[in-house]
């Protein structure tokens, strides 16, 4: 499985890529592998505010519908308007094309909540 | 998954990475990689599926008082030698015990084709309903079964079964030689597609498929079968059928013959002239969302009914479904909404199948 360095992750398989106060963040290529074709994201409202680890939208696969959870608190600033039409960016490209949403950080020392590339790699490995 | 049963491919399967994952008992390939892909493999070349897990039956009996012809929907007497006819397996009630596809091999023998889940139980119905002179057997432990099926099926297959295969009509079958035996190929399939399905004996199985494969056939798993199937508008046991579920509900009374007996018809006559309550329809979803089983069906906040099924057609690109409604509201162009958990998709009442195919009824050189 495809880790990205520089990201932060959560346990549930969401990356954050943090950029000064502003965060993208998606689901790791292991999510993506495991949920097969996805065909819908829903785009997350602008403008909403989420909590660590709270839902922030759906997405749904061939196989069935499934929450996304924020890594890091923050006010919904930008969605990926490319995933209307091509949620399969989120299979093909689940770090860099298939991003899902952008945050205005409300606290970044939340990230100590979360693991890096190398500690998701250990986790991923002890799940295999 | 331990306990589940394998098919003669199991070992083909998991050296192709496939996902597997338990159905009807068995360990089965749902994909080798992408459903959708696999799907779009289907329609436009040639896709290959291993159904081994399906049930086969045969019954020997003489046709002339055929104890056979009353136990199920389909009239097995009034069949030409190498055709196939979809039917039932009803209850006294008129409910589905399952679907079937009846093959009749010669005057006084047929096999019956029943859904994996079934089988067992469909053996016994069946025999608790023959006259003590005829014949069943169950063989489905010892055959194999694939679905080579799309518009390039027939390219496939005629370089293993050779160029006589283009005698075969839909719904018609016949032996040809394979792999050194006469097999029976039938020109059907579950797909919409041009297609055939061919019956082996298990220790044939691995051979078959590896020379299918080699001639340009696919692999592909169940979870693209059931959007083909979906897209083609065709039932489901355990989602548009079951035992709470009558042909007429699911608008399927005219592949039944009404002019000869059979358990269940007095209650599905009954049924048509008394109404049903509930009625299966088609729709689309207006979007990529996709309604899946259970999912209730509203109109105007009431509950109208529920989904049988759904997926999302790569096709059409959007949510597709079946699904029970109240008569009045299974309407061709009737709008509702599907209740998805979160939120609602606007939906609207579509003619089956959804897919128009061309290759279903193509006629072979």
């Amino acid at each position: 499985m495809n880790v990205a360095e520089g990201y932060f992750y959560t346990k549930e398989h969401e990356w954050v890529k943090i950029d000064g106060k502003k965060a993208k963040i998606g689901i790791t290529d292991y999510a993506q592998h495991k949920l097969g074709d996805i065909t819908f994201c829903e785009p997350p409202e602008k403008g909403l505010n989420v909590k660590q680890f709270g839902v922030i939208t759906g997405i749904e696969s061939v196989k069935a519908a499934s929450d996304i959870y924020s890594p890091i608190s923050g006010k919904v600033i930008n969605t990926n308007p490319d995933l209307e039409d091509s949620p399969g960016l989120i299979n093909s490209s689940p770090y860099e094309k298939g991003w899902i949403a952008e945050l205005e950080i409300t606290d970044a020392s939340e990230t100590k909540n979360l693991i890096d590339a190398e500690a998701y790699r250990q986790y991923l490995a002890g799940l295999e | 998954m331990a306990n589940d049963k394998k098919t003669p491919l199991f070992d083909e399967h998991v050296r192709l990475n496939a996902l597997m994952a338990p159905f009807a008992g068995y360990s089965m390939p749902i994909h080798y990689g992408s459903i959708i892909e696999e799907t779009k493999i289907t329609r436009a070349g040639c896709a290959i599926f291993d159904i081994s897990h399906m049930g086969e039956i045969i019954v020997n009996e003489d046709p002339s008082n055929c104890s056979l012809d009353r136990a199920i929907t389909v009239p097995v007497t009034k069949m030409k030698e190498g055709s196939c006819k979809y039917g039932f397996l009803l209850n006294e009630n008129g409910t589905a015990i399952d679907d079937l596809i009846v093959y009749r091999i010669k005057n006084n023998e047929w096999m019956i084709v029943v859904n994996a889940s079934n089988e067992i139980r469909d053996y016994e119905t069946i025999k608790s309903r023959l006259a003590p002179s005829a014949k069943i057997q169950n063989i489905s432990d010892d055959s194999a079964k694939f679905d080579v099926q799309g518009p390039a099926s027939y390219d496939v297959m005629k370089k293993i079964a050779g160029t006589g295969l283009a005698e075969l009509k839909y719904f018609t079958f016949k032996k040809f030689p394979l792999l050194g035996e006469d097999r029976i190929i039938s020109r059907t399939g579950y797909t919409g597609e041009l297609g055939f399905e061919v019956y082996l004996d298990n220790a044939n199985a691995a051979a078959f498929w590896n020379e299918a494969v080699k001639n340009g056939a696919v692999p592909a798993g169940l979870g693209s079968r059931d959007i083909l199937r979906s897209e083609a508008g065709l039932p489901l046991y355990g989602d548009e059928l079951t035992e709470d579920i009558t042909p007429v509900e699911a608008g399927m009374e005219k592949f039944i013959d009404f002019e000869k007996e059979f358990t269940g018809k007095a209650a599905l006559l009954k049924q048509i002239e008394t109404g049903v309550e509930k009625k299966l329809c088609g729709f689309k979803i207006d979007g990529r969302r996709t309604p899946r089983h259970s999912s209730p069906i509203l109109k105007d906040g009431a509950a109208i009914g529920t989904v049988s099924s759904g997926v999302f057609s790569p096709h059409l690109n959007c949510g597709i479904g079946m699904g029970y409604v109240k008569p009045q509201f299974a309407e061709i162009g009737t709008a509702f909404e599907i209740d998805l958990g979160r939120g609602t998709a606007a939906a609207t009442v579509t003619q089956m199948p959804f897919l128009k195919s061309a290759s279903i009824r193509m006629t072979l050189k």
